[in-house]
């Protein structure tokens, strides 16, 4: 099993104090592989401003450094920013590191008045591209490439992945960050097996193994849609069903947990939208998953989300307090990230629930699937 | 030597070793009660006269003779119209066990007597091809182990049901809802559906009783099984019931019994679960339906509209089949305006190497709901030897490559694909049905074991009786005759559809649970699928264990 960690605050603060959240919890995973996603992104050395989207990942040799940079200038892309980790590499397992990256660029000129649709699908097609390029001779790794977000993948103890890229020393903070602790070991290691997993914006982790994950990805590569590809590990669907919901069908967000774990039909009878629920659900059957899992997500307004399998057979919870909440696998876990709550309001989502921080983190939305459903327009 | 005339032996007289099956009766224990006699539907057997030399040695005399005594025995005949079909009434109703049908060791020679007047032998039942299925082997090993718990098969809540109907994509779902769209009929049905068998083909108590037991499925035990017709219309009544929910009503190229249901439209209190249009089935494909004249009783001719006791065949193909592009599709939209565009109207095809481009065609048509898929292996009521045995096409590899094909279109979720064939031939029914789910089926069609399972019927691989075609049914299953379809309690094979469905539905929870699975059923979850046979594990991609 893996142990999950997300921290979201009004202030900027350190990646480290979720590491240490996920120190806390250290008896319940492997400590075989670190994955990281801050949103709200604060630089020491740069006014970063957050309509850039920034490039992560690993060059693993300088010839791909180089191939990078040059791919990008090609693609028209300004850099802004480089960041250069402080590092201490004698903490890496992994040999090939030429150099992990955060780049921040500008969107090319021909994007300048385009929609956001447009803007973002070049963003994706961009990652994929450098990602093609990458598989090529296994030289490179990109994790995201999007305004406001940075990800980092590591094999090894999350701790000492944290000390080796300095993450304590305030270099990044940010008002967002998701943390996993484990590499994929359901099928084999790659770096792109590790959550969170992130498509457009839209990023989740997942805490379990998706049982009914062949025949979900069998429909999302259906779809044909570029970004739905990799599948390293069975937990990526969840972040793509996600898109799907949100960017595909334009449903709202409550509409992700009727898509994952649909109500029954005698339940649906009761509802008050069952009629459109029970469509919704036939529509999306091949999505429907059968956990066992915890799924935490988080979205580009800085929305974060927690929901259950339906027989919610992974633990999760969520505590904090007006401006600051935390989502943890472990009640050990929101203690290291914030002590000075009070735990009686601590809440564990029942199997109807979707958990959501609302973008002012002012209290937490308990949304059941029970409750009316927003329709889309009309319908 | 004797002459030859002297004996009288015809080129095709035959003795007890060249029949399929060979009585043995024991005088002493029998009490000439005739009970074997009267029941046998060959009249396989008969009294028969016998004289029995006693030795008689007077020893003080020392004179030795014979005595003779007269007795009555059971006696086989062994002409092709009365050889022994194994079925075991005889010994079913013997109150002394003084009598059993063995099968015959030695080679069959009415084999090759089959073909009396010119007329090459048709049978009902079964392909006769013994042995573990390819279904059988296959093994459920996507084990949920440590990484993520197994489920409580007692406790857990399952989702078991399937949808029949065609599905949209979810795109065109929500522009439909929004701008007032036609959305599709479906229904959510238990993934065993009790297959086409016509009422006539049935006997009335059988085909009655199935309702019945489905009814109790639905409404009490909260399982919501359907069954189709076949071929043969629906008797009025059911069709004017709220019985006719749980119906799938099949129309093949015969038309048979449509009349009365285009009557009763107007009439009907709810829709029918579905309309299923046969083009083929997996028993004799290429062939049409066939009741042969023995079972055209008074009331078939009625139901059917036509004449007494005349063959029924029905054409190949229908009629007005000139191309799939336009008369099939013409065909399942005027069949859904019929109804209304409320009820599901799915296609039935024979397993074929051409299945994938008939599948291709219905993703094109907006009313197809489904599409049908029979195997080799599949049962009939009548159908010549030949076609039984070596035509058409097994089920598994067909529905593998057209769920596939329409996975790489992204339209796996928009047209289910149900199977039928075979499943449960050696009684792991819900074994061979869970396996043909995962390799991508949305449910399956079970005919042959349910006769088994819930009348008793004979049957069996070995083509022990099989005599469905001729209206002899020993078990009254199959039968018009009143004389022996009374013999069959309807409420009986109510009560044992309630098993058999009760039971089948806890052994899908046992196989769903250890995968970790319970909230949907897991159509196409190939990877927990495994065979220890390397050719059979490529063709279906699935993994090769051992
Ligand atoms: S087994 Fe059946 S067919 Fe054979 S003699 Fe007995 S009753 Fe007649
Ligand atoms: S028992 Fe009846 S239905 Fe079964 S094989 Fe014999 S004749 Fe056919």
């Amino acid at each position: 099993m893996c142990r999950l960690a997300l921290k979201t605050s009004n202030e900027t603060f350190s990646p480290y104090e979720v590491l240490t959240a996920m120190e806390a919890m250290k008896e319940g995973y492997d400590g075989s592989g670190l994955g990281l996603l801050l949103r709200g992104i604060e630089f020491e050395d740069f006014k970063y401003n957050p309509r850039f989207p920034i490039l992560s990942g690993i060059a693993h040799t300088e010839k791909a450094w180089q191939h990078l940079s040059s791919y990008m200038e090609d693609r028209g892309y300004e850099l802004k920013y480089d960041h250069r980790y402080h590092m201490g590499p004698n903490l890496i397992e992994a040999e090939d590191r030429f150099r992990y990256f955060l780049r921040a660029y500008r969107m090319p000129e021909r994007f300048r008045d385009k929609g956001t649709e447009e803007r973002e699908e070049e963003m994706m097609k961009t990652r994929l591209a450098l990602r093609k390029i990458g598989e090529e001779n296994n030289d490179l790794t990109i994790f995201s490439f999007w305004p406001d977000v940075v990800m980092i993948k590591e094999v090894g103890w999350p701790m000492q992945i944290g000390d080796a890229l300095c993450l304590h020393d305030g270099q990044i903070k940010s008002r967002v960050c998701m943390a996993q602790g484990r590499q994929n070991t359901n099928y084999g290691i790659n770096l792109y097996a590790c959550h969170p997993f992130f498509i457009q914006g839209i990023a989740t982790m997942t805490n379990g193994e998706n049982t009914a994950f062949v025949p979900i990805k069998e429909w999302l590569l259906g779809k044909k849609f570029p970004g739905y590809i990799g599948y390293h590990s069975d937990s990526e669907v969840f972040a793509h069903i996600l898109h799907y919901t949100l960017k595909q069908l334009k449903l709202p967000l409550e509409a992700y947990k009727h898509i994952i774990t649909p109500l029954s039909t005698t339940e649906l009878e009761k509802h008050p939208q069952g009629d459109f629920l029970k469509g919704l659900r036939d529509v999306c059957r091949r999505l429907i998953i059968d956990g066992p899992n915890a799924v935490i997500g988080t979205l580009p307004d800085e929305t974060c989300l927690l929901v259950m399998d339906q027989k919610k057979l992974r633990p999760a919870i969520v505590g904090g307090h007006e401006g600051t909440w935390a989502i943890a696998s472990e009640i050990c876990g929101v203690d290291a990230m914030i002590p000075d709550r009070d735990p009686t309001l601590d809440f564990q989502p029942m199997r109807e629930h979707t958990v959501i921080v609302p973008p002012d983190r002012k209290e937490l939305t308990i949304w059941s699937q029970h409750d009316p459903f927003p329709l889309p327009q009309a319908a | 030597m004797v002459s030859t005339r002297s004996i009288s032996v015809t080129p095709g007289s035959l003795t007890y070793s060249d029949l399929p099956w060979i009585i043995e009766h024991r005088e002493d224990r029998c009490t000439l009660c005739g009970q074997c006699t009267s029941v046998c539907p060959k009249e396989a057997i008969h009294l028969s006269h016998m004289r029995q030399r006693v030795p008689k040695l007077d020893v003080f005399s020392k004179k030795r003779g014979s005595n003779y005594r007269n007795f009555t025995g059971i006696r086989q005949r062994t002409t092709m119209a009365n050889s022994c079909i194994g079925c075991g009434m005889c010994s079913m109703v013997c109150p002394n066990d003084a009598i059993i049908a063995v099968p015959g060791t030695n080679e069959n020679r009415t084999l090759f007597f089959e073909n009396q007047k010119g007329e090459p032998n048709k049978r009902g039942g079964r392909r006769n091809v013994q042995g573990t299925t390819l279904l059988d082997r296959i093994m459920f090993n996507r084990i949920s182990m440590l990484t993520d718990p197994a489920l409580d098969a007692g406790r857990h809540e399952f989702s078991l049901t399937t949808t029949l109907g065609r599905v949209l994509s979810p795109e065109v779902f929500l522009d439909r809802k929004i701008n007032g769209g036609w959305i599709p009929p479906t229904r959510e049905i238990f993934p065993f559906v009790i297959g086409s068998m016509s009422f006539g083909a049935l006997s009335p108590n059988m085909w009655l009783g199935l309702l019945q037991g489905v009814a109790y499925c639905n409404e009490v035990l909260g399982i919501p099984v359907v069954m189709c017709t076949g071929e043969g219309g629906c008797p009025p009544w059911v069709l004017r019931s709220p019985y006719l929910k749980y119906i799938i009503l099949q129309i093949a190229s015969g038309y048979f019994g449509w009349d009365e249901i285009i009557r009763a439209i107007p009439e009907m209190q709810c829709d029918p679960a579905a309309i299923e249009i046969k083009y083929g089935q997996g028993a004799k494909p290429g062939d049409g339906g066939l009741l042969m004249w023995y079972k055209v009783s008074k009331l078939i001719a009625r139901l059917r509209g036509v004449p007494e006791g005349v063959d029924l065949p029905s054409p190949p193909v229908h009629q007005t089949l000139y191309s799939i592009e336009e008369s099939v599709m013409k065909m399942i939209q005027t069949l859904s305006t019929a109804f209304n565009h409320k009820v599901p109207v799915y296609p039935k095809i024979s397993a074929s190497t051409s299945a994938k481009s008939v599948l291709n065609n219905l993703v094109r048509n907006p009313y197809a709901a489904g599409l049908m898929i029979d195997g080799i292996d599949g049962g009939t009521g009548a159908a010549y030897n030949v076609s039984l045995d070596a035509t058409g096409h097994p089920v598994a590899s067909c529905i593998r490559e057209c769920y596939l094909d329409l996975a790489a279109q992204g339209m796996q979720n928009e047209i289910p694909i149900f199977a039928a064939g075979g499943i449960g031939k050696n009684g792991n029914v819900a074994q061979n049905g869970m396996a043909l789910i995962m390799l991508g089926a949305s449910g399956v069609h079970i005919g042959k074991y349910i006769m088994q399972a819930t009348a008793g019927c004979l049957g069996n691989e070995k083509n022990r009786c099989n005599v469905c075609n001729v209206g002899i049914c020993p078990k009254g299953i199959t039968s018009q005759n009143p004389k022996l379809y009374r013999r069959l309690d309807p409420d009986l094979v109510a009560e044992r559809v309630a098993d058999t469905f009760m039971s089948i539905k806890t052994e899908v929870k046992k196989i769903m649970a250890p995968l970790g699975r319970s909230q949907s059923l897991p159509i196409g979850m190939a990877d927990a699928l495994g065979i220890a046979d390397k050719d059979a594990a490529e063709r279906l991609e699935i993994k090769y264990v051992c």
